[in-house]
């Protein structure tokens, strides 16, 4: 197990590089750059830029200094648009902010989709189980850039119970919206695994002999059903966490939270190179300890699993 | 991208099982499916779907590049559906006919996901069974970059790719495609691995019947029933992913549209009095996508008849 | 002459009722909430005057610095740090006197020494600033060279006599070059602080300006706090504290956070004015703003669509593009269909009679088949061109409808291709584009800032137009007692050649709470300072 993690992490650090690599280029590759301006600059001033950031220098140079720089000081490089940022405090101002709302969706995600998809499997067939169904395949499919408005609107316009957007440094009432609007696919996702999953482990052998020692059914499924009808789920979860706690740029662009996803696309269309690498960088470390948590997790859960 | 993996390998490993018995799998699982009534119904209603998006555009005197000036910025006072006018679904405050526009839109959604699938579809297979059949040394090195692969943050990646070569359906086609392969070829190349040691595929070999043509005939056609439900679900995966892109105001330009570009469009202005103009775009986008996962979950309840 | 004693007379007069900061009429019942609550369309890239480029980025430095002279709410010049100046006989060497109460928030007087530190700092390449040509502008003694990395930032024509005067030279006379001192990046800098922090100067905490506002808070891309400053010398009359400006990219979304109470101005979607105004007549507003919308043909040699340029086919383009569509269906918010480029609210422009402005869209429309068949194009042979724009939702509308337009009346092929921002600029920039968007606000409130953009000399002429005539017009202007003939003929020489097609004059669209006073009425570049509002009890 513990050579298995060190292997993983080893394999990391290409897979950082490729990364690394690949958004450099594609970025390099884009037409206009982060000065490019509808007001030309003097071509002096221009080079004076170039030479601050180190653009004057070639591609592999300035990736060459680029990874020096983090290695060295955990340097990331200074904003190109935000003159007073460098990507550090960029990353340490959205992120926080992404992580939180994301963490609370991630957490009433999985409560209530685990517990849906439970129910629905447990009462197959049932009227229930076609509510959950419908519910859930219904959340997955509406867009949240469609659900995130009509909170608003009902939410904030017609009931007056919550503000319509803003962050105020996490204040409780500024995380309710987004916090349903990211959370509702995901949870939809989650209650159609599970209830798929444990619809198997139920016809399971395993299961029939739990209920044949005559256990109520109740523990059948808390005891011995649903641990093993959680991996499916939580092979699901990693890349979903990482995504919640990152890429919800519908609900930072709606909601105005000032998290790192909208940073994300800002930096892109503005040409932030320095931001858009760091951002991405930290989206990879993220995916690759979170897909590794998860295996580690199977192993947990399903003692038959070996590194 | 909601695809659970793991659904998927139960479904490999019960194929490759199968497989020798050839056509009776098959016969097998059209009679399963016929009796599946969700699957059956979303079959129906992905054809009727299909139907409108390919024929609306005949049926109404409308054009979907040509704007009405008369309602232009007056959507909400002239423009309400009417049967009268022709203007079915109302007209939206571009003063487009919004009963062939969201055919058109429709029309360039199935696209998006039907090639974006196909993309994912053939280089994962191909990809999936080279590895799986060459084995050895390649077959670690090709699944090693797979993995790194799999470690890129997709949306991220898709956002730098649409930013720096500009917007155009064509990159979002390749774009949603070339990154959705990968989990497919992890499944295509676990069910190569069992194909490998059957007797038809050693008899080919010794037959002296090249690599590659072993791969094409042999083994690729053997896996036709995973890739086939692999891709009914990926398809509104693609969908969703599109309308997120033109949510970004990186989808297509008009007077091209999608179905995400005139939800998002309709969904910014839903209070200003012209509701018609996301109704019917949202109502056709929520219909495909169930149709879609009932069809798929029908395909994969058919060729893997559980009790579920 | 006529400039400087127009400006006089304001001063003398502005001195005699000393009202700059916040005017509340005596008997006003003020609100008790004095909080207000801006909206923004983007993030703010910076707060250093001299880095500063985006109106986000000026507005807030416009409360927290302050110039030599401000601008009251028609836009004339009250005193600001400056109390008033003479200008020498040859019209080329400016005196200023400035205030001695001015103080920083960190306690230091402001001096002269800090403006010319800032003028030599914006001009200096090392700076890299985005405005550096603004030196060059104002026509401040060795500006351009300096920027241009020829002389030393020493060498520029500013010198402080003593703590509070300001002396600056400039190479020829320059009616207007008072106004151009409300500009932001001719706004002071603390050279201690800024030489203390270097970048991070401009951070909560570090910043020290001169306004009446301090920086309380700035989190990028979500908002910005600004405090009342009591060092301010005129702090007494501050009324509007805090001021929060934030950020909103979505125009739909603020509005919404508008109705919510959550704003107290904000802009209104494009369509959206007559039925805002409709519900809340007392808050919707419509008020011109200094910037014009067009599309440019690529002229230049060798670049760009052939087609495009005979002169008949621009015109029979121009003529079919109906305006009064643009304006009246897609943007409903007063603004109004342009036929000639400079804005018609500039202050002393008079609009020049463009003979087809005069015509209905029916005779255009007749015009312009013609002129496009005896150009060679028609059924068999239809016209084919692209037109670029970037992304935004107006922008595209504008686009469609226009290429409606075109292929309703004349059965031109055009095809609208939409970028975002950066890689339109890009392609602008380097000639590669038939036509393209293009819109041009004023940097100061004088037409010059809109005809200089054509003349074939200018760096921001992307268009590739080049007229001699035209030319010679502008230069004359600048040195004329009365430019307003010259910028006329310009105009009509534009308008001939149909280098552009002006399409509309912008208008300020938008909702603002009833119980907010003080925001500028007839201002035509929408300056505004916190200072100068307040909140009425209701």
């Amino acid at each position: 197990m513990f050579s298995y993690i060190i292997k993983r992490l080893v394999v990391a650090i290409p897979t950082l590089l490729v990364l690394m690599v690949l958004s450099f280029l594609l970025m390099h590759a884009a037409p206009g750059g982060p000065f490019t301006y509808e007001k030309k600059l003097p071509p002096e001033v221009l080079a004076n830029l170039n030479a601050k950031y180190g653009l004057d220098q070639p591609l592999w140079r300035q990736m060459v200094s680029y990874v020096w720089g983090i290695i060295a000081h955990f340097d990331f490089g200074p904003s190109f648009v935000y003159k007073d940022r460098d990507v550090n405090e960029i990353i340490a101002q959205g992120f926080p902010v992404t992580l939180y709302y994301g963490s609370i969706a991630f957490v009433v995600a999985v409560v209530t989709g685990v517990t849906l998809g439970v129910v629905a499997a447990v009462r197959q067939n049932s009227l229930i189980d076609y509510f959950a169904v419908g519910l859930s395949i219904g959340a997955q499919v509406l867009p949240n850039f469609v659900m995130a408005p009509v909170l608003v609107l009902v939410f904030a316009l017609w009931l007056g119970w919550l503000p319509a957007g803003g962050w105020e440094g996490g204040e409780i009432s500024h995380v309710i919206l987004p916090v349903i609007a990211l959370a509702t696919s995901y949870m939809a996702s989650i209650a159609r695994i599970t209830r798929s999953s444990m619809l198997e482990v139920l016809t399971s052998n395993h299961v029939r002999t739990a209920r044949a020692k005559g256990l109520p059914e109740h523990k059948v499924i808390l005891r011995h059903a649903l641990k093993p009808s959680l991996i499916p789920v939580i092979s699901y979860l990693g890349p979903a966490f990482v995504a919640m706690i990152t890429g919800s740029v519908v609900v930072d662009s709606f909601f105005s939270t000032g998290g790192i996803g909208k940073a994300f696309v800002d930096s892109a269309l503005n040409r932030d190179y320095a931001v858009m690498m760091g951002i991405t960088l930290l989206v990879g470390v993220l995916t690759i300890i979170f897909n590794l948590l998860v295996d580690i997790l199977y192993a947990w859960i399903d003692p038959k699993i070996r590194y | 991208m909601v695809l659970s993996s793991i659904d998927m390998s139960a479904l490999a490993e019960r194929l490759a099982a199968d497989e020798v018995k050839g056509r009776s799998l098959w016969a097998d699982a059209r009679s399963r499916f016929i009796r599946n009534k969700a699957a059956v119904g979303g079959l129906i209603l992905l054809i009727v779907i299909t139907l409108y998006a390919l024929a609306a555009a005949h049926v109404s005197p409308y054009a979907y590049d040509t704007a009405d000036f008369m309602i232009m910025g007056h959507a909400a006072e002239l423009g309400a559906p009417s049967w009268e006018s022709g203007h079915y679904f109302g007209v939206d405050n571009d003063g487009f006919d919004v009963f062939v526009r969201t055919a058109f839109g429709t029309r360039i959604s199935l696209f998006v996901g039907i090639v974006g699938s196909a993309i994912a579809v053939i280089v994962g297979t191909l990809y999936g069974a080279t590895a799986g059949y060459v084995g050895g040394r390649t077959d670690q090195i090709m699944m090693r970059i797979v993995d790194i692969l799999l470690a890129i943050p997709y949306m991220f990646v898709l956002i730098l790719l649409l930013v720096m070569f500009g917007r155009s359906l064509f990159m979002l086609f390749v774009g949603i495609g070339l990154l959705s392969w990968l989990s497919m070829a992890r499944i295509v190349r676990g069910q190569t691995l069992s194909l490998k040691n059957k007797e038809f595929i050693q008899a080919a070999q010794a037959a002296g019947v090249p690599a590659w043509k072993i791969i094409l005939r042999h083994i690729v056609p053997n896996l036709l029933g995973i890739v086939a439900v692999y891709a009914t679900l990926l398809v509104p995966d693609m969908i969703l992913t599109e309308s997120f892109i033109s949510f970004l105001g990186l989808g297509p330009a008009p007077p091209v549209t999608s179905l995400g570009a005139l939800i998002a469009e309709g969904a910014g202005t839903m209070r200003y009095g012209y509701l018609w103009s996301l109704n019917a775009p949202l109502a056709f986008f929520v219909l495909t996508q169930f149709a879609f996962f009932f069809v798929g979950d029908g395909l994969r309840d058919a060729l893997d008849p559980k009790d579920r | 002459m006529k400039q400087r004693l127009l400006l006089s007379t304001i001063l003398s007069a502005t001195l005699a009722i000393p009202a700059v900061a916040a005017n509340v009429p005596e008997g006003t019942a003020l609100a008790e909430n004095q909080a207000y609550n801006y909206w923004m369309l983007d993030a703010i890239k910076s707060l250093d005057p001299q880095i500063v480029s985006s109106v986000e980025d000026s507005d807030a430095v416009r409360s927290l610095m302050e110039g030599l002279y401000n601008e009251d709410g028609d836009g004339n010049l009250v005193p600001g740090v400056a109390l008033s100046h003479d200008l020498s006989e040859d019209k080329t060497t400016y005196t200023f006197h400035l205030r001695p109460e001015a103080k920083w928030s960190n306690g230091d007087p402001v001096t002269a020494g800090d403006f010319v530190y800032a003028w030599r700092r914006l001009a200096d390449p090392a700076t890299a600033s985005e405005y550096a040509w603004y030196m060059e502008l104002m026509q401040v003694v060795n500006g351009a060279e300096i920027t241009a990395g020829e002389k030393k930032p020493e060498e520029l024509g500013v010198t402080a006599i003593d703590d509070h005067t300001l002396e600056v030279k400039i190479l020829a006379p320059l009616p207007y070059f008072p106004k151009m001192l409300t500009h932001t990046s001719v706004f002071p800098v603390n050279q201690k602080v800024v030489e203390q922090f270097g970048a991070d100067w401009t951070k909560p905490g570090n910043y020290v300006g001169n306004g009446a506002y301090t920086l309380k808070d700035h989190i990028v891309g979500e908002k910005i706090v600004m405090e009342k400053s009591d060092s301010y010398w005129d702090a007494a009359k501050t009324v509007m504290s805090p001021v929060t400006g934030l950020t909103i990219n979505d125009e739909n979304a603020a509005l919404t956070r508008y109705e919510a109470g959550e704003l107290d101005r904000t802009i209104v979607p494009a369509g959206q004015y007559p039925r805002l105004k409709e519900e809340f007549p007392d808050e919707a507003t419509s008020t011109p703003y200094s910037c014009s919308y067009t599309y440019i043909f690529n002229l230049a040699e060798g670049k760009g669509n052939e087609a495009l340029k005979d002169v008949r086919v621009r015109e029979a383009l121009s003529y079919a593009l109906d305006r009064d569509i643009v304006v009246n269906n897609i943007l409903q918010g007063g603004q109004k269909s342009a036929y000639s480029w400079t804005h018609w609210a500039m202050n002393g422009f008079t609009m020049p009679e463009i003979d087809y402005s005069k015509w209905t869209q029916a005779e255009r429309d007749e015009k312009a088949k013609a002129l496009l068949a005896e150009a060679g194009f028609g059924p068999e042979n239809p016209l084919k061109i692209t037109l670029n724009y970037n992304t935004s939702e107006a922008h595209q509308k504008i686009a469609v409808a226009v290429q409606q337009m075109w292929k309703q009346k004349l059965g031109v092929e055009m095809t609208p291709q939409n970028f975002e921002w950066k890689v339109h600029t890009d392609k602008m920039n380097a000639g590669d584009f038939e036509m393209a968007r293009y819109a041009w606000c004023a940097d100061y409130n004088e037409a010059s800032t809109f005809l200089d953009l054509w003349a074939s000399y200018s760096g921001n002429n992307d268009a590739k137009y080049a007229n001699a005539e035209y030319d010679a017009l502008l230069k004359n202007a600048k040195t004329a007692a009365d430019p307003g003939p010259d910028y006329t003929k310009a105009e009509e020489i534009l308008a001939k050649d149909m280098a552009i097609i002006p399409i509309y004059h912008y208008a300020k669209v938008d909702m603002i709470k009833s119980d907010l006073k003080g925001l500028p009425q007839n201002n035509v570049q929408q300056t505004w300072y916190a200072k100068d509002l307040y909140r009425v009890a209701q």
